[in-house]
């Protein structure tokens, strides 16, 4: 694909993403028009806009408006997170919830929450992915080598028991629906966003995704492995590390305002791929734009399928990734990591 | 590029792999690491690509050592091909060969484009006879094909110094023929770890012999291809004939010795 070509994809899926997210904004019990959208925006924003109604606004720029942002900001983190995760372990199926990353996250997470100490959040679910990442490759590497479907089934059996102490923690300190906040950590769900989760997402996304972006050659240089990335100048393990270190950090804030939501990570790197190539210098913006994309849509979803109840946003994730999981798995070229 | 190596030890977990291996290989020449299987000749070629790092001795390049070279330095003079290596995602073949392109980017982003990049991958494909698949996938090549892109991709990175680790398995007699042939034309001082030792006398100046970590013989193909070194190292009984156009040895296998 040629230059021009790429960026015409990345400029049309940067404008669906800002034209689904405005829609988004109008969807909901409540009707608001785009126009009362734009206008509540301007008006915070200090342009000189219609005035809105204080009711309509305040739905808008209060529910609605961090919520989309969240989802979106997330979306494109977490999409992020399986692309770089993908080429450093070099296995199609790495992903940081089918991994444990974003379980032991939520460990991290419900404890300061139980504990009151809020402020610790991100921090907290920085060292639960952390932890869990260590774990999961510590239990997969045999004989110095981690095979892809070792490190799923690590990742698995660390996910299952970081979602256990989740529960665990959570009825242990049970007060009021603790059911529907088990939920929410495990599956995931950006219902509650607010301001400060837009803040927490958008300063993980910007700060840890340029650095990423930075390292999109040394990414490159991992297609063939460890000594091929090495004999091309490449400083194996300290890049190694430090893109997974980077993955845990995004991680763990995606799930500080979100919780585990699952199969962004794994499914959307493949399919952007087919667009961009693999080349990390294409592949990391446009797989941020359509991560961002993917969960705003699988959000407005969850909120309005079951209108007025409303479905933890990883239910649909999973409906939607589950099957191209299984693709990939049966597809003829997983000679790729089998 | 000149190498030369000094007294090259290295081990893992306290079992040696290498001891002591010195050789001075001139500029331009074509040498063969031979040896049977675990003789070390993998970990040769990793310690003079300045992957792995030596427990004593040095490997120099011109009378540089790898080891005073950081990743980046040393890959713009030495290029290294694994055995059986291939990618885990899609790769075409002009995507495999820029890759060796990489240590010559500059520190952070790298051009965009890369026309320049580029034009120096297509060169490197020519150079193999494999312009006419670059925008074939890798996994779509047969075994002969992906190791002439191999070679495409460590020529793309212009090195100074070729380190092959058997180059030639998995391909029939005219594939394996044809790639040494190419790597000969190139010019570079080139290292290959090869297992058929007519290959080796064939196509090499120089011969470098190992066995279980010991350099035990080191000259011309000649010279280390006899009856009895090959008898000593490999255990088996054979015939040195002289090849009537090429006039380099032939080895005519006898039977493996009885133990």
């Amino acid at each position: 694909m040629t230059r021009s070509t790429y960026l015409g994809w990345l400029v049309a899926a940067t404008i669906a993403l800002i034209l689904v997210c405005a829609v988004a904004v109008t969807i909901g019990p409540a009707a608001v028009s785009l126009a009362q959208v734009a206008g509540s925006i301007g008006a915070h924003l200090g342009l000189p806009t219609a005035p809105v109604p204080l009711l309509t606004d305040s739905i808008v720029w209060q529910l609605r408006l961090p919520r989309v942002l969240t989802a979106a900001l997330v979306g494109a983190g977490l999409a992020l997170s399986g692309a770089v995760m993908q080429s450093v372990t070099r296995n199609p199926l790495a992903d940081p919830y089918l991994l444990g990353l974003s379980s032991g996250a939520s460990v991290g997470a419900v404890c300061v929450v139980i504990l009151g100490i809020g402020f610790a959040l991100p921090a907290a679910a920085f060292l639960g992915a952390l932890l869990a990442l260590v774990a999961t490759l510590s239990i997969a590497r045999v004989g110095g080598t981690i095979t892809p479907v070792r490190a799923v089934l690590a990742g698995l059996a660390i996910a299952q028991l970081a979602g256990a102490l989740t529960s665990f923690i959570i009825f242990w300190a049970a007060k009021g629906d603790s059911y529907r906040e088990i939920l929410n950590w495990l599956l995931g769900s950006v219902a509650g966003a607010t301001w400060e989760s837009v803040a927490i997402a958008g300063t993980a996304v910007l700060v840890v995704g340029t650095g990423i972006l930075f390292s999109a050659t040394r990414l490159d240089a991992f297609a063939f492995g460890d000594t091929s990335a090495a004999s091309l100048g490449i400083n194996v393990n300290r890049t190694r590390w430090a893109l997974l270190g980077s993955v845990a950090l995004l991680t763990g804030a995606m799930v500080a305002v979100s919780g585990s939501i699952g199969f962004v990570g794994l499914i959307l790197p493949h399919l952007v791929r087919g667009v961009s190539g693999p080349g990390h210098r294409r592949l990391l913006p446009l797989v941020a734009v359509c991560g961002g994309l993917f969960l705003v849509i699988a959000d407005t979803l969850a909120r309005t399928v079951f209108d007025p109840r409303e479905l933890p946003v990883g239910i649909i994730t999973a409906f939607i990734g589950v099957p191209v999981f299984i693709l990939l798995i049966k597809r003829k070229k997983s000679h790729l990591w089998a | 590029m000149g190498v030369d190596l000094d007294q090259l030890s290295f081990s893992i977990d306290g079992t040696s792999i290498l001891r002591d291996v010195s050789a001075s290989l001139p500029t331009g020449s074509v040498t063969g690491l031979l040896g049977p299987n675990g003789a070390g000749k993998s970990t040769l070629l990793r310690l003079i690509a300045g992957i792995d790092k030596a427990d004593a001795g040095t490997a120099a390049l011109d009378g540089v050592s790898v080891g005073s070279l950081n990743r980046r330095d040393a890959a713009r003079r030495i290029a290294l091909l694994e055995q059986n290596a291939a990618p885990s995602v899609e790769l075409t073949v002009l995507e495999v060969v820029l890759l060796g392109r990489i240590p010559h980017r500059t520190k952070l982003m790298g051009s965009f484009s890369g026309d320049e990049d580029r034009g120096v991958a297509l060169d490197a494909l020519e150079a193999v006879g494999a312009r006419s698949l670059a925008d074939r996938s890798w996994h779509s090549l047969s075994g002969g094909q992906q190791q002439r892109v191999q070679i495409a991709r460590a020529m793309a990175q212009q090195p100074s110094l070729l380190l092959l680790d058997e180059p030639t398995n998995h391909l029939d007699v005219s594939a394996q023929l044809s790639l040494l042939g190419q790597v000969r034309e190139l010019g570079v001082t080139a290292i290959m770890a090869l297992h058929d030792l007519n290959l080796a006398a064939a196509y090499c100046d120089h011969i470098l012999l190992l066995d279980g970590g010991l350099l035990v013989a080191s000259g011309p193909p000649a010279e280390v291809l006899t009856p009895e070194i090959i008898g000593a190292v490999y255990g088996v009984d054979c015939f040195i004939l002289e090849h009537p156009r090429g006039g380099h040895p032939v080895i005519v296998y006898s039977a493996a010795m009885s133990a």
